[in-house]
């Protein structure tokens, strides 16, 4: 049986943790229509790593044992907090949109990251390879990577219940939040902090390319079916969980790679939602 | 009519005398400036409002009406001046003030039920979960404002006129001090704009009975509902251009007519 072994075993808590945490932010995400967020700041990672790994190898610290590459996360955490914080000056001391402040940060990331890698010679032995950076390894999570997820987890978890309250009344009308002496710019900047850090660390898992779907999607088939915030977060961390046990259990029977197919199981209950959603608003007397 | 929203014991405005500093304006503005980019919003705007008085801000499209508002609620901070309300900074007693924002097109993926709108009035954060002691006290808002009916329906549900009442028993839950309204009828017909005046009439009398009349600031275009509720009329356009009872700031024929005031008639119960 598939759970027997090791390595899926941490897969399967790598995904549920994700999943936990991802649902538990994407319910921001997808109110404060910031869904290209994920994408951007997934993104940024990339960026970091490449730019980590050209000076590991340019220096000379490749098989020294300070290879910050077999633990990309040292790397992608503060460049996707670096781009947050630059995303969140570029929306309050300019005009921008978040969609336009979100899509600088993610052209200069991945530009950044492509630019690096290429210098870095090819004979040079990364113990990585940038298809697993863009499209994920879960199946390949070590022990190392597991203790830091759930550490993200936690923090993600304890931040989020002790603000949950304050955020959603921000996140539903900021002016009004604001009247009631909710400092929602102070949160917003720690939604943003927050969000590089989860998506940085679960990117190095789930591939750059994959992590906004873990934010996205989950969140997106509960708002579908949910009647207020509370469930939405609830469903959206249920769904997350379900498609991750789903698609490994599915990948590991077909053969298939289990990012994607963790994706797709998300993408058939978004479009299951959907139906539901659409049902149960049709049988809703009119107002 | 509001008996059910006193809750004595409970709320500050309950216990007469709590927090609150005698002899001072309720909202004291001074030589107040704003300036947005290049534009100037207001200019050296001084008055003051003392308790229980029944303001109406009445003035053209961006004469800084809403901003003054803003400003009372410390969401503006301006470039010089200050404004106080009940003798503190604005914006350090939100507890104290109902704010009834503007209708506009709010967020209406936003998945929430009326009544849940109506707790963050009580609990200044949202719900994820409703108390029962919540639920009472939000139900009894919204049925002194006609809405009981609306309890649990999806915000995105609501008319622009059950929308506001349901903004107004959010308001009015916490039983505030002074009520902020920005121009709450303004394209709304279900809530019909003497309806409003006589319900935040009835709460002032309510708290008045309780030992501490409450105060009413409210944004309108309408000069003949100003005349006939308000016990003082301001008229801004940028600089405070009047301030004082109706009937001697809307005596100006000149000043109306520069407003753009017609006449019409105005619903009076009996």
């Amino acid at each position: 049986m598939a759970l027997s072994l090791p390595f899926f075993q941490r897969a399967f808590m790598a995904g549920l943790l994700i999943a936990i945490s991802s649902g538990l932010l994407g319910v921001f995400v997808v109110q404060r229509r910031l869904s290209f967020l994920g994408d951007g700041l997934a993104h940024a990672a990339f960026g970091g790593m490449g730019i980590g790994a050209f000076v590991i190898v340019s220096s000379g610290l490749v098989g020294s044992g300070l290879a910050l590459l077999e633990n990309p996360i040292w790397i992608a955490v503060p460049f996707s907090v670096l781009a947050a914080l630059a995303i969140a000056l570029l929306r309050n001391r300019t005009d921008l949109s978040s969609d336009t402040a979100i899509g600088v940060a993610f052209a200069v990331s991945v530009a950044l990251g492509v630019m690096f890698f290429s210098l870095i010679p090819p004979d040079a032995n990364l113990g990585v390879s940038v298809m697993d950076l863009l499209f994920g390894s879960i199946l390949g999570v070590r022990a190392v990577d597991l203790v830091v997820i759930v550490v993200t987890t936690a923090l993600a978890a304890v931040v989020l219940g002790a603000v949950w309250g304050k955020l959603a009344y921000a996140t539903f009308d900021d002016e009004l939040a604001r009247a009631d002496g909710v400092d929602s710019g102070g949160l917003e900047l720690l939604l943003f902090l927050l969000a590089a850090v989860v998506i940085a660390v679960s990117s190095v898992v789930v591939g750059v390319i994959l992590m906004a779907a873990y934010l996205v999607i989950p969140a997106a088939s509960a708002r579908l079916v949910a009647s207020n915030l509370a469930q939405m977060t609830v469903l959206s961390v249920v769904f997350g969980v379900a498609a991750t046990v789903a698609g490994l259990l599915l990948s590991f029977l077909l053969n298939v790679p289990s990012g994607s197919t963790i994706v797709l199981v998300q993408a058939a209950l978004f479009v299951i939602a959907a139906l539901v959603g659409r049902g149960a608003t049709a049988r809703r007397p009119a107002a | 009519m509001f008996s059910k929203l006193a809750q004595p014991g409970r709320d500050a405005f309950a216990q007469p005398g709590r927090g609150a500093v005698s002899g001072l304006p309720v909202l004291h503005v001074h030589d107040v400036t704003v300036r947005f980019s290049d534009a100037t919003v207001l200019e050296d705007v001084s008055f003051d409002l003392e308790a229980g008085c029944f303001l109406a801000v009445v003035g053209p499209n961006g004469g800084g009406k809403s901003t003054l508002i803003k400003v009372a609620l410390g969401l503006v901070r301006p470039q010089s001046g200050h404004a106080a309300l009940f003798g503190e900074a604005a914006g350090a007693r939100p507890e104290r003030v109902g704010y009834v924002p503007q209708l506009k097109t709010f967020d209406r993926t936003f998945p929430a039920t009326a009544l849940e709108l109506v707790v963050t009035g009580l609990r200044r954060s949202w719900p994820a979960r409703i108390r029962r002691a919540e639920r009472e006290r939000g139900v009894a808002a919204l049925e002194q404002v006609g809405a009981s009916q609306l309890e649990r329906r999806p915000l995105a549900r609501l008319s622009g006129g059950e929308l506001q009442r349901v903004y107004l028993a959010r308001a009015l839950v916490r039983v505030p001090e002074l009520v902020l309204l920005d121009e709450p009828a303004a394209g709304v017909d279900f809530l019909a704009e003497h309806d409003l005046h006589d319900l935040l009439e009835a709460y002032q009398e309510h708290t008045a009975a309780l030992g501490r009349k409450a105060t009413v600031v409210m944004i309108t275009h309408d000069m003949s509902a100003a005349r006939y509720h308000a016990d003082k009329v301001l008229v801004l356009n940028r600089r405070l251009m009047a301030f004082g009872p109706p009937d001697e700031v809307l005596a100006d024929e000149e000043l109306r007519a520069a407003f753009g005031h017609r006449h019409h008639e105005h619903a009076v119960a009996p």
